[in-house]
């Protein structure tokens, strides 16, 4: 998660002090990414050692409850062109949606189904179990507290369905294994497979 | 109290050879105000255990009690007054009769039942008031979305204070938003007491019930725990 960029967006409406930016940054997530005023400053001072953003005068910056404490000396920030240039740029670019090396679920089902003695369909369950759960949790959330807060619901759905592609990867490979336990499908890799097959399968990140 | 109990339940189709079990030894209690989702692929018996709590269909062994009446015992006429007036039943293709309005959709069940008109007519718009459809009342189902429709067909199912509602798939054929809102709606029905008993193999779906059953081959493996609530913290030892 880009704090930097998240940083650059808020400033793109207008100059903001550090500790408004951490507010803001928070209600608009959601609140579900807590963010630490040390971590809003490190990242301002980077930005502006990149020319991303510069520091203004206080009298520019619309006036913030949260800055009314005498003595307390505070620093604001506006985002620059290039800044801009960052944003508008960082928004079209696609994140690395690659799945890690060696997603754990996904080991544990390939694993399971060469130990002896462990059911893979009891371990596939327990699984499921575990994920629908968390669904609940999330569903529940969403249920008392998303009505009046649109960055909350889109955080929750995203969470969901993220769950629940696991969820149905799980359904999916439960009917794999019983068709290969129906006499489908061998459960060994084909010693034959071509080197190319094999070459293209690690690019993948499949597992052998 | 338990408004649903399904006692050692098995269903068996066909003879010898062709003999299918389509479920084995199910037991499961639903109680007023919650609202239990069954999750299961495709032939796993999730339908034949909703026709089967819905007294469309016998089982072969074991018992069916709702409101704590043995279905077995009961007369015909019984059992079919239990069917109209207890039970609701939601369908995924919404089965709105398509020359009725909306209203006279959902105040048709009463209609059947013998309610006057007028009477059922006021009822049927109650149900839709208080599910927060009073605005269609008065269109036929094919001036509906998909999402409403079904929300009516929620409101054909709850109207005349019914206990238990079942539903297949209710929001099978819907998008994700208005799958959503057809859930909420059954949620919020349920905790003003209803129970409900929703089968699905969509886990976005289930995970708006209170207790998730998972069906496999006809048997249920396993269930959800539900999330210890705060009661749960006082009761730790200290």
């Amino acid at each position: 998660m880009s704090v930097r960029h998240a940083l650059l967006a808020l400033l793109s409406e207008g100059p903001k002090y550090g500790l408004q930016l951490r507010e803001e940054f928070e209600a608009r997530t959601g609140e579900v990414w807590p963010l630490n005023v040390g971590q809003v400053y490190t990242t301002l001072q980077r930005l502006e050692r990149d020319g991303l953003v510069e520091a203004v005068d206080e009298e520019a910056v619309e006036h913030d409850p949260l800055n009314t404490a005498p003595g307390a000396p505070q620093k604001a920030y506006r985002i620059t062109f290039a800044g801009s240039d960052e944003l508008a740029e960082w928004l079209r670019v696609p994140p690395d949606l690659s799945s890690p090396p060696r997603d754990e679920l996904v080991m544990k089902v390939l694993i399971a189904v060469r130990v002896p003695g462990a059911d893979v369909h009891e371990i596939i369950q327990a699984h499921r179990r575990h994920l629908v759960q968390l669904m609940q949790e999330w569903t529940r959330l969403k249920e008392e507290e998303a009505d009046y807060d649109l960055p909350f619901s889109l955080v929750v759905d995203a969470e969901l369905f993220r769950l629940d592609s696991v969820v149905r990867w799980l359904d999916a490979a439960e009917g794999r294994l019983r068709r290969a336990e129906e006499g489908g499908m061998p459960h060994n890799v084909d010693p034959q497979v071509s080197a190319q097959v094999q070459r293209r399968r690690r690019r993948l990140g499949a597992y052998q | 109290m338990n408004v649903l109990e399904l006692r050692s339940i098995s269903k068996v189709y066909g003879r010898g050879a062709a003999e299918v079990q389509a479920l084995r030894d199910i037991s499961l209690t639903v109680a007023g105000g919650s609202m239990v989702a069954v999750m299961g692929p495709s032939g796993s018996g999730k339908s034949t255990l909703l026709t089967i709590a819905g007294t469309l269909e016998e089982p072969s062994t074991g018992a069916v009690l709702v409101n704590g009446q043995d279905v077995a015992a009961m007369s015909g006429g019984a059992k079919a007054r239990v069917r109209r007036r207890t039970i609701g039943y939601v369908f995924q293709d919404f089965n709105l009769l398509p020359g009725l309005t909306a209203a006279e959709n959902v105040s048709l069940p009463l209609e059947l039942d013998g309610t006057s008109a007028r009477r059922a007519h006021l009822a049927g718009l109650k149900a839709l008031e208080d599910l927060g459809l009073g605005d269609l009342a008065r269109r036929f189902p094919d001036e509906l979305s998909g999402g409403e429709r079904q929300r009516v067909a929620i409101a054909r199912a709850v109207v005349g204070e019914r206990s238990l509602l079942l539903a297949d798939e209710p929001s099978g054929a819907l998008d994700s938003v208005n799958a959503e809102g057809v859930m909420r709606l059954i949620h919020t029905y349920c905790k003003r007491g209803t129970a409900a008993v929703v089968v699905t193999h969509d886990a976005q779906l289930a995970s708006w019930a209170d207790r998730v059953v998972f069906l496999r081959d006809g048997r249920i493996v396993d269930q959800t725990v539900p999330p210890p609530g705060p009661e749960s913290l006082l009761e730790q030892p200290s």
